[in-house]
């Protein structure tokens, strides 16, 4: 079985010769938490007076060494609690290891769980704006993608009308197409491709298609194992926190499957 | 391994975080700017009168105090005026600072998902309540029409107690939502604080009648400056002389630095506690 140690001493040799665009040099994540819920002032300056602040630590990432490379696609797979999701945080900054070293060479678009950030009471396009700027874009740079991300989220006719009067497909559409609106360098997809009904599936992968062959970075965290396959060159196997296996896709998901009869 | 690129993150880099934290607010201006546009318009987006409100909250409130106290304080001359320019410097303090604690607990949900400058919550909290002091400066004007009180050109002065009680605000809006963020109790008792601490201020009542022995009390309460400053051109009509500007200045560098270094060296923690 080929480990995290083998990938870092046998590149695969496509990958040898290609510009890394996100590093993870011996990543750790410790949360810490509280054997008992602490909440007010009291309780605290007590307990940290008798000395009896007590913290579980747990490990959601243990020393894990992975280089991304320009223009790949990378699944990562594991069971639930395996720290996939704590790895893509500490990819889109949103955390900062605890031990070790996250580099980024490319501007990230993360995916995760659509229409965050949205608020009720203003209309479509108003949200567009405020959700451009969630991911980092500036005026010009909306106004620039506004007409496209309109007509990719089908919505033409209900963009100036509060999206509280959206449904939750709309509302998925319209937050995909803004965190797709410009051609992201790395993309991050969690669990996303299960949005929206058939056609709008089919237009999302196109879409991503498009992208990879423009040069984007996607990273796919699923429980999809066959769609991942399909996606994939690569795939990154988590198992409580350690990088268990890194390579081929159908090797590592075919390790995975018998790991988890 | 070796990159020739220049990174666009990395976690090792330290730079100081009350530094780069200003660098990357600075990036994200255009995000500064639709949460300010968000607060001010989705507020009143269901309402018939719109922004209207943010000129009818303390005309309402100034209405009802001069109803209740005008007979009590019958000394203060165009008390309405006195209480109005009182108020606005006291809306914004608290509705600053509670919007500052809220912004960052309910943008705990967001920096769980996304990077985001952290310091971003409080400065459109912040934000939104100085476009709304200068909107409601709009009914004060008209109050003072209405009383024929005297405007003097010495209302020139005002961006200067404003700028001050602006920075003093931030930096108290950001020091009590660090403190929110590890103590939820903290956002229930400020509002006991806010009710007490607006009583301690003179506020609806005239200076005068404050006990001799408990002035030099007063005079440690940082908006006991903030609201002076604010008033003293607009009902006085004189400019404040050095020895009031000073105490002012003080609290809100004071308090614009102690709370822009506490909240920056807690930001890689917001994203675990919340």
């Amino acid at each position: 079985m080929l480990t995290a140690s083998d990938v870092y001493a046998n590149p695969p040799p496509a990958a040898a010769a290609r510009e890394p665009i996100v590093l993870l040099e011996n990543v750790s994540v410790q949360y810490r938490v509280p054997k008992e819920r602490i909440g007010t002032f009291k309780e605290y300056a007590i307990r940290a007076l008798q000395r009896r602040l007590q913290f579980m630590k747990f490990l959601a990432l243990k020393d894990v060494n992975l280089t991304i490379y320009r223009g790949e696609v990378i699944g990562i797979i594991g069971n639930n609690g395996a720290g996939k999701s704590t790895m893509l945080k500490v990819i889109s900054r949103v955390l900062r290891p605890t031990i070790g070293r996250v580099v980024l060479y490319g501007k990230i678009a993360p995916l995760l769980e659509l229409g965050a950030g949205f608020h009720p009471e203003l209309s479509g396009r108003e949200n567009v704006y405020l959700n451009g700027a969630l991911l980092g874009y500036n005026q010009a740079e909306m106004d620039e993608v506004f007409e496209s991300i309109v007509d990719f989220a089908e919505l033409r006719d209900f963009i100036d009308a509060p999206v509280r009067t959206y449904s939750s497909g709309m509302y998925a559409r319209l937050g995909f197409a803004v965190a797709t609106a410009r051609i992201p360098e790395i993309l991050i997809v969690d669990e996303i491709l299960s949005v929206g009904d058939e056609s709008f599936q089919k237009k999302s992968n196109e879409l991503m298609q498009s992208f990879q062959k423009q040069g984007t970075t996607v990273l796919i965290v699923s429980h999809n194992l066959t769609k991942i396959q399909e996606m994939c060159q690569r795939v990154a196997w988590l198992s409580r926190g350690e990088l268990k296996m890194v390579g081929d896709p159908t090797q590592v998901v075919q390790a995975y499957r018998e790991d988890n009869p | 391994m070796t990159n020739p690129a220049k990174p666009i993150y990395d976690s090792a880099a330290h730079a100081l975080p009350a530094l780069s934290e200003l660098r990357e607010l600075r990036q994200y201006r255009f995000l500064l700017f639709q949460l300010i546009r968000r607060d001010l318009v989705a507020r009143y987006k269901r309402s018939i009168l719109g922004v209207a409100w943010t000129m009818l909250n303390p005309l309402g409130t100034m209405l009802i105090m001069t109803l209740v106290f005008s007979n009590l304080f019958k000394s203060v001359e165009s008390y309405p005026v006195y209480i109005l320019s009182g108020l606005i410097v006291w809306n914004f303090f608290s509705q600053g600072t509670n919007a500052a604690m809220v912004g960052l607990i309910w943008g705990g949900s967001l920096m769980q998902r996304i990077y985001l400058p952290r310091t971003i919550f409080g400065v459109s909290a912040i934000g939104t309540a100085l476009v709304n002091l200068l909107i409601s400066l709009i009914p004060l004007t008209l109050v003072m029409l209405i009383t024929g009180t005297h405007i003097s050109l010495t209302v020139l002065f005002l961006p200067v107690p404003i700028l001050l009680l602006t920075a003093f605000t931030l930096g108290f809006g950001l020091l009590l939502s660090a403190l929110a963020i590890y103590f939820p109790d903290v956002a229930e008792m400020y509002q006991i604080l806010l009710t007490a601490w607006m009583y301690l201020t003179p506020i609806i009542y005239p200076e005068e009648i404050i006990p001799e022995r408990f002035l030099g009390l007063y005079r440690l309460n940082p908006m006991y400056w903030m609201v002076k400053l604010f008033r003293l051109p607009i009902y006085y009509g004189r400019i404040p002389t050095m020895t009031e500007i000073a105490p002012a200045l003080a609290w809100a560098i004071g308090f614009l630095i102690v709370g822009w270094l506490f909240f920056t060296s807690k930001s890689d923690e917001y994203a675990y506690r919340v």
